[in-house]
């Protein structure tokens, strides 16, 4: 079901819940950008299955993601930790799952685990690579280094997301949390990674080999 | 070199050749979402960007960085062009071609 968290100081945001006041309580830090969108119906559907599991989950918007009405442009790396942190608060979350670049805003001191974290250089890589190659079918010549420099001090719009100059800044260094476990997509089976697909896609079997890592393994700490 | 033989010696050009093709094979299954019939139909002749509706300039992007990753090489984006993406041998050959000089 749906539900309203208190996303920023500003105002609330939703979130997809699972909730029926049991003990392990999981905040899901979905990916990020355009893999938000390829991932989504495997999120929703991990968490399906993690309820059917007994366990409870949540699936915050981002401020500027998904339904939110909060502009994506003023959003910063710093700003969702603390966002993701009220959330935990919020939904008294017990662990967390972040999913690739959600690992990046995921704070500390939370035991969790981190589906293929990747790091803020490679997502902008492939983002500024694909901005490359669609001014280029456009007639425009663009290298990725004008791009960033652009982007650092103005901001910079990369495939339909409007990202701050302080949200590139954070992007070049960021790294996935450490502490969290990590799972390989390797370990999810066959299939290839779903945010690869250059059209978003489903893969039930990931889905269910994820879920029954999360249900069954001792998250790190 | 990402293959080793068991018996220790240098791949030869021939495991060389197989294994850049097998990757590519892989990161197209990845990308597109093909089935194994579908992977193993591709042949040199096999149209991509501009055949394909999904090839979308993003999900191009995508396909250069995992072969980026998982070949070992460095894909400079005034290289990528659309005769190297025009069909499946043009860009075995470009990645052949890439992995030789590095």
């Amino acid at each position: 079901m749906l539900a309203d968290w208190p996303g920023s100081p500003a105002g609330s945001e939703l979130a997809v819940t699972f909730d029926r006041g049991r003990v392990i309580r999981v905040l899901v830090l979905p990916a990020l950008f355009e893999e938000a969108n390829k991932l989504r119906h495997f999120t929703v559907a991990t968490m399906r299955l993690l309820d059917q599991q007994g366990i409870d989950c949540f699936l915050p918007d981002l401020p500027g993601c998904n339904e939110s009405l909060a502009p994506l442009q003023t959003q910063t790396l710093t700003g969702w930790q603390a966002d993701v942190q009220r959330a935990i608060t919020h939904f008294g979350a017990s662990h967390v799952l972040a999913l690739r670049g959600g690992a990046m805003i995921a704070p500390a001191g939370y035991p969790g685990w981190a589906l293929a974290p990747i790091g803020g250089a490679a997502l902008l890589r492939a983002m500024l690579r694909a901005r490359v190659l669609a001014s280029r079918e456009a007639g425009r010549e663009e290298t990725r280094e004008s791009l960033l420099e652009t982007g650092r001090s103005a901001g910079l719009e990369l495939g339909g997301w409007q990202l701050g100059p302080r949200m590139i800044h954070a992007l070049e260094s960021a790294q996935p949390l450490a502490t969290l476990r990590r799972i390989a997509q390797e370990d999810l089976g066959g299939g290839g990674a779903l945010w690869l697909r250059a059209e978003p896609d489903h893969n039930p079997q990931q889905a269910a080999a994820l879920a029954t890592i999360i249900a069954g393994r001792p998250a790190a700490a | 070199m990402t293959i080793d033989p068991q018996d220790g010696t240098q791949p030869s050009e021939a495991d060389e050749a197989a294994f850049v093709d097998r990757t590519l094979r892989g990161v197209l299954r990845d990308v597109l979402g093909l089935n194994d019939d579908r992977v193993a139909a591709i042949d040199g002749n096999t149209g991509l960007f501009g055949h394909l509706p999904e090839m979308d300039s993003m999900a191009v992007a995508g396909l250069l960085t995992e072969i980026e990753d998982r070949l070992d090489i460095v894909i400079e984006d005034d290289e990528v062009d659309g005769e190297m993406l025009e069909t499946f041998g043009a860009l075995l050959a470009f990645v052949q071609s890439k992995r030789a000089q590095g």
